[in-house]
């Protein structure tokens, strides 16, 4: 391992939070970029606001800790993404864990499409990750998360993350997974990931999925398309690498974008 | 109390329809990721830490008595594939009916009037558990021993795998089992939210999968 030797100075990492908040008539009352994370607004492709998370320095480092507020405020429809894969890497102590929290609010009738880049845990890294999403009823949400076990063949990192997801104060989705040295055992094994470098999620929130719910589905023999128990779609995938499970995740956000739009009339009816 | 209630709750006699599940063992032998008494290991293991703890926790809180309505709809949220929620269910429903006999009480009662349809499998374990004068440490044993008991037993018949053999996996894995039993009583003591939510990709794509088979052994 080259994990550099803890140095006098420094063994607590960087502290920031980063903060975006969209407003109904297109513009972004708060954009707050903070140490490692730096916000740009970016030209949107699509209706509302488009905000690109450039990663100014490396981060997390183990000893980090690091946040990013959003707030998507009623009516109001926001992009979000990043300049590149988030790469986690051992801080000056390899004992350090980075901590990075993400904390998402979507208000009445607004929309929000987290998509960043992937997290890839680099050898030696150990990232505790939380996201924590809260739907108002009529809220549209799309979000990805992509995680890597190292880079290009490299022993992953330690990651321990948690997606949760309430729409309208009740619990929508809970999921937590941890792999890598000194996770709990059997994360390699034939239940969790067998083998498969990369693993992503993507959740679609959308209350027209309560009235006309999705069927389940298979997208090839590791990855599955299914209707959660309220109103939202989860894909889950795992892969041999980063471009194949991005393949996936992009082919069944097309579909189901697909699907939204054919039910568009019927949609706009109900509003 | 008495312990021995543990006994007879985490029996895989108890008829609760347990032995009709493989707990994603037949997937996983298909897919040629079960193969032998070592990747059974590697499984079951996997199985123990993701979806063993997040159901142990979910059994001892429902044990330490908090709601068993959130509880069910916390396991929702933990349970994204349609194939396992239903199965949940089912068993939780076969439990219902097994729990109640052995263990009547008016809490046992009003979970079964509240989901005639069945609440998933560890909220109804849970329960039992309290109705039986069990504490939340031994729901969270019952169900860490069930969440390997199972696919163990099924890849005896699946692969014809030596019974003995498949007996040392769940002993070599007992210390393990403690620990995540241990675990989930920690955690019940906590708010319902916070409860772990340790998942299994693998397992949640090939339940779906598995559903799909026109012929199989077990029913997930």
């Amino acid at each position: 391992m080259s994990a550099p030797a803890a140095g006098p100075q420094a063994p607590t990492g960087v502290r920031a939070t980063a903060r975006i908040a969209a407003a109904a008539d297109g513009s972004l009352p708060l954009l707050a970029g903070d140490g490692p994370l730096a916000l740009r607004r970016t030209r949107a492709t699509r209706a509302g606001s488009r905000v690109t998370v450039v990663g100014a320095m490396t981060a997390p480092l183990g000893g980090d800790r690091l946040a990013i507020e959003t707030e998507v405020r009623a009516g109001a429809r926001l992009t979000v993404d990043s300049a590149a894969a988030t790469v986690a890497l051992p801080g000056r102590d390899p004992a350090a864990e980075a901590h990075y929290e993400v904390r998402l609010r979507v208000g009445e009738g607004a929309e929000l499409r987290w998509l960043p880049e992937q997290l890839v845990c680099a050898r030696g890294s150990r990232l505790r990750m939380r996201t924590r999403v809260e739907l108002a009823p009529t809220a549209r949400l799309v979000l990805r998360e992509e995680q890597v076990l190292g880079r290009y063949g490299e022993q992953p990192g330690t990651l321990a993350t948690r997606l949760t997801a309430h729409r309208a104060g009740r619990p929508l989705l809970d999921q937590e997974l941890h792999f890598g040295p000194g996770a709990p055992g059997g994360w390699d094994g034939g239940a969790v990931l067998a083998g498969h470098r990369a693993v992503g999620q993507l959740l679609v929130v959308d209350r027209c999925f309560g009235t006309d719910p999705v069927e389940p589905r298979m997208l090839g023999e590791t990855a599955c398309l299914v209707p959660l128990a309220g109103p939202g779609v989860l894909v889950t995938a795992v892969a041999p690498d980063a471009l194949l499970l991005r393949r996936t995740l992009d082919a069944a956000l097309e579909a189901l974008e697909r699907r939204s739009a054919a039910d568009v009339p019927a949609h706009a009816a109900v509003r | 109390m008495t312990r021995s209630a543990l006994l007879v709750l985490a029996d895989g006699r108890f008829p609760a329809g347990g032995h009709a599940h493989s707990g994603g063992a037949e997937a996983a032998v298909a897919a040629g990721r079960i193969r032998d008494a070592a990747t059974l290991e590697a499984f079951c293991r996997g199985r123990l830490h993701t979806t063993g703890l997040t159901s142990a926790a979910l059994a001892a809180a429902a044990a330490h008595g908090h709601d068993p309505a959130k509880l069910d709809e916390a396991a929702d949220a933990r349970t994204p594939s349609p194939a396992l929620r239903a199965a949940a269910r089912r068993l939780g429903r076969q439990l219902m009916r097994a729990a109640r006999a052995a263990w009547p009480g008016p809490e046992l009662d009003a979970l079964a009037q509240a989901f005639p349809k069945g609440a998933h499998q560890p909220v109804v374990l849970g329960t039992a558990a309290r109705s039986a004068g069990l504490a939340p440490l031994d729901a969270g044993y019952a169900v860490a021993y069930e969440t390997v008991g199972g696919p163990a037993t099924a890849v005896v018949r699946l692969l014809g795998l030596d019974p003995f053999q498949a007996t040392a996996v769940l002993a070599r894995l007992a210390p393990e089992m403690d620990a995540v039993a241990e675990r989930a009583a920690a955690a019940a003591r906590g708010p319902v939210d916070e409860l772990p939510a340790a998942s299994a990709p693998l397992l949640d794509i090939t339940a779906e999968a598995h559903a799909g088979w026109p012929v199989r052994l077990f029913a997930s």
